[in-house]
């Protein structure tokens, strides 16, 4: 595995998705409470904290995964570019297409390897032929570090292959809608060391064109791959700031002991 | 000793095997029940079945095979030469078997048996008053006979009260010294369950190859007896009871395969649809009232479907799409019944499919919604191709449902056997002629009803092959995303 990298260089100081006062119901357990974050543009944030802080909620916010569940209601407000996401006018769909997300378990679709990476592009419409197409499969795969390993098997299914594989085909499927954030719940919670070091290496390349948001039970993977940490803590945002002093000068008393262990 | 006496005997003798074979486990670990393998009951358990077991085994072999050794010690007392010609040994042994009835009933009333057996008359007389009907006058071979019936059976039953006891007894003792603290009941106990178990399942299997061989002998004689190319060639079904008829199975095979389709282009699409709604948008609520409503469907008997079809469906088509149009004017036609069975189908193909598309997991939703996917992409896209092997399966079991429907198609698409296009016309099916050349006096030696087996044979060999594509299907649909 890699050694804790404490590269904290962060190219932009624009503000991607700014939250303010967001509040989450599921019926009428209040799981998440007046969260305020600012993420930045192409960065690393990671979202750490113990099992049920709200952590995954706050991620699935963010492209209103939540609107799936029936019981769940938020509030507050969440911009993307300064453009609220939970007004009325904005589509869900639309807006998904723009915040593209990894889930926890790698989940191909039952479809070959190419038809999981073309499945974002054709029901877009974002290729006019067959031969763009091929290019943007080509320069997902390429992305998500898969190529060489699947460039002669193209049309076997995407299910075959094997869980760390599985999972880059699943970021290569979500780059592929060329989205403007990138967002990965728990991406490596299934996954091998080795296949784990590979997606982590993956997640610190995607930082130049995206930016990524990373929710993580592994201090150690935040500290690698973040420039940016928040601590969530039952349903409150406890401290948020730059990894580094996060993880070496923790102000809040309750991240010290998560982060040192007592907690969680 | 009677049956009922002998089975409540060895009950008895059962349940104190339990009782003190329980208390005897208590006594031989001196009352601690830690020191034993297994709860007392189990003990208590092993050991009455020790007691049920071997006789159980014993009197199901016994009377499978009295009913050999009195047929045969009958048989020998009837001389081939006093069979009259018009009738056969069977049908006389009949008779024996009615005549040895006959006997015991007059020997309980209190007639003298003997007596009357030397004047055939008064047999008949006293049988008569008696209430039992015979079909030929007894014969005095026929009363030997009848007599060695009598014989041999008291014999068999006394034989098998002696023996069962015997061993329920012997089984009791050998179970009550069999236990002692390190006897391992528990595990005994689960070897009968087990075999239970095993018992049950090759019952099912002895059955289903039983229909096949009974079918296939049947089969078998047919087509000794009759051209397999006409048969299975011929394009006309013309039975005539006189003999001289042409049993091609053709029309039957166009008839049921018309019909089945046009049941399916019914099915499918309103089960699939049904199900796609239920499964993907409904609410809980609307799921629990509306599924079992639609599984109704499956409960009502295939003959109200039927009447439905007769009085309903086809006077509705004949005069509002045939008559019109000129194309039939008969309210039986393959339409009626293929409408009429798509609907009894449908709770087939929509229930198992919402299964179907319920297990499809949920993250592969997901996975498709936040690639910015609307509902209804994902489920054309990712939900039903991933379902599709577990439908496919569903409309191949629906399929062969419908093969095998015989009410519907009686009443509503009629008994005429034809080969047309039309499908106002009036057909029928392989079940239906099943049924039509087994009703009436008939005897299993003429083409013309032997030809039902062939024709049951056809139909399983179909539906089998319809199952087996089936089964094959949904098992590899299992190892698909797993």
């Amino acid at each position: 595995m890699k050694d804790l990298r404490l590269e904290r260089d962060v190219q932009t100081e624009t503000n991607k998705i700014e939250a303010r006062k967001v509040q989450v119901y599921y019926g009428t357990n209040h799981a998440l409470k007046d969260v305020d974050v600012d993420i930045l543009d192409k960065t690393v944030t990671a979202f750490i904290g113990p099992s049920g802080c709200g952590k995954s909620t706050f991620l699935r916010c963010l492209n209103r995964m939540n609107d799936t569940v029936a019981s769940a209601r938020v509030e507050g407000m969440i911009t993307l570019d300064s453009e609220n996401i939970y007004d009325p006018r904005v589509d869900p769909v639309q807006l998904r297409a723009k915040i593209g997300m990894v889930f926890q378990k790698p989940n191909p679709f039952p479809k070959s390897i190419y038809d999981n990476v073309a499945y974002g592009p054709k029901i877009h419409g974002l290729t006019r032929t067959k031969a763009e197409l091929d290019e943007v499969v080509e320069a997902c795969l390429r992305k998500a570090a898969l190529w060489n390993e699947v460039k002669d098997r193209l049309q076997s299914p995407g299910t075959g292959l094997s869980g760390g594989q599985q999972q880059r085909l699943c970021i290569a499927r979500a780059i592929a809608t060329s989205p403007e954030v990138l967002l990965m719940d728990e991406p490596c919670s299934a996954l091998d060391p080795i296949a784990t070091a590979q997606v982590e290496e993956l997640i610190d390349e995607l930082r130049s064109q995206f930016s990524v948001v990373i929710v993580t039970h592994s201090m150690q993977q935040a500290a690698r791959v973040s420039q940016r940490t928040a601590f969530f803590h039952l349903g409150n945002l406890v401290e948020y700031g730059e990894t580094g002093a996060i993880f070496t000068n923790p102000k809040d008393p309750r991240t010290e002991s998560y982060i040192t262990g007592r907690i969680g | 000793m009677s049956l009922g006496l002998l089975v409540l005997t060895v009950l008895a003798l059962a349940a104190l095997g339990y009782a003190i074979g329980r208390r005897r486990a208590m006594a031989t670990a001196g009352g601690d029940l830690r020191k034993l393998h297994s709860l007392p009951t189990f003990y208590g358990w092993i050991t009455a079945l020790g007691v049920l077991i071997p006789v159980f085994t014993v009197t199901v072999i016994w009377l499978f095979a009295e009913g050999f050794v009195i047929h045969n010690s009958a048989l020998s007392h009837i001389d081939p030469a006093d069979v009259p010609a018009d009738s056969s040994v069977n049908l006389m042994m009949a008779d024996v078997t009615r005549l040895a009835e006959g006997l015991s009933v007059l020997q309980a009333k209190g007639t003298d048996v003997p007596a009357v057996e030397q004047d055939i008359e008064a047999l008949k007389t006293a049988l008569g008053d008696a209430g039992v009907a015979m079909g030929n006058d007894p014969t005095p071979s026929m009363i030997a006979a009848a007599e060695a019936v009598r014989g041999t059976a008291k014999a068999s039953r006394l034989g098998l009260s002696v023996v069962s006891l015997i061993l329920a007894v012997a089984g009791l003792a050998w179970g009550l010294r069999r236990i002692s603290p390190d006897f391992r009941a528990r595990n005994a106990t689960e070897k009968v369950s087990l075999g239970m178990l095993i018992a049950a399942s090759l019952i099912a299997v002895m059955t289903t190859v039983g229909i096949v061989f009974s079918l296939l002998a049947n089969t078998v004689h047919f087509f000794s007896i009759y051209p397999a190319t006409t048969f299975f060639f011929s394009p006309t079904w013309d039975p005539k009871f006189g003999g001289g008829s042409t049993l091609g199975i053709l029309p039957l095979v166009w008839g049921t395969l018309y019909v089945s389709v046009i049941s399916l282009v019914v099915a499918v699409p309103i089960g699939l649809f049904s199900a796609i709604y239920l499964a993907e948008y409904a609410s809980r609520r609307v799921r629990g009232i509306v599924k079992p409503l639609i599984e109704v469907l499956a409960g009502i008997p295939t003959i109200v479907y039927g009447l439905f079809a007769l009085i309903t469906v086809g006077p509705l088509l004949r005069d509002w799409i045939a008559m019109p149009m000129g194309i039939g004017n008969s309210s039986s036609t393959v339409m009626t019944a293929g409408l009429v069975m798509g609907i009894m189908i449908i709770p087939f193909v929509s229930s198992l499919s919402d299964d179907i598309i319920n297990a499809v997991p949920q993250s592969l939703r997901d996975g498709s919604l936040g690639l910015g996917a609307t509902p209804s992409e994902t489920i054309r896209q990712v939900v039903i191709p991933a379902a599709l092997p577990g439908i496919v399966g569903a409309i191949l079991l629906a399929a062969s449902r419908a093969i095998g429907e015989t009410m519907i198609v009686v009443l509503g698409a009629g008994a005429a056997a034809k080969l047309s296009l039309n499908p106002f016309e009036a057909m029928t099916t392989v079940t239906v002629k099943i049924v039509s050349q087994l009703t009436g006096d008939t005897e299993f030696a003429s083409p013309e009803t032997l030809v039902a087996f062939a024709l049951g044979l056809t139909l399983f060999t179909f539906t089998l092959g319809l199952n087996v594509v089936a089964l094959v299907i949904v098992r590899k649909y299992r190892e698909q995303y797993e």
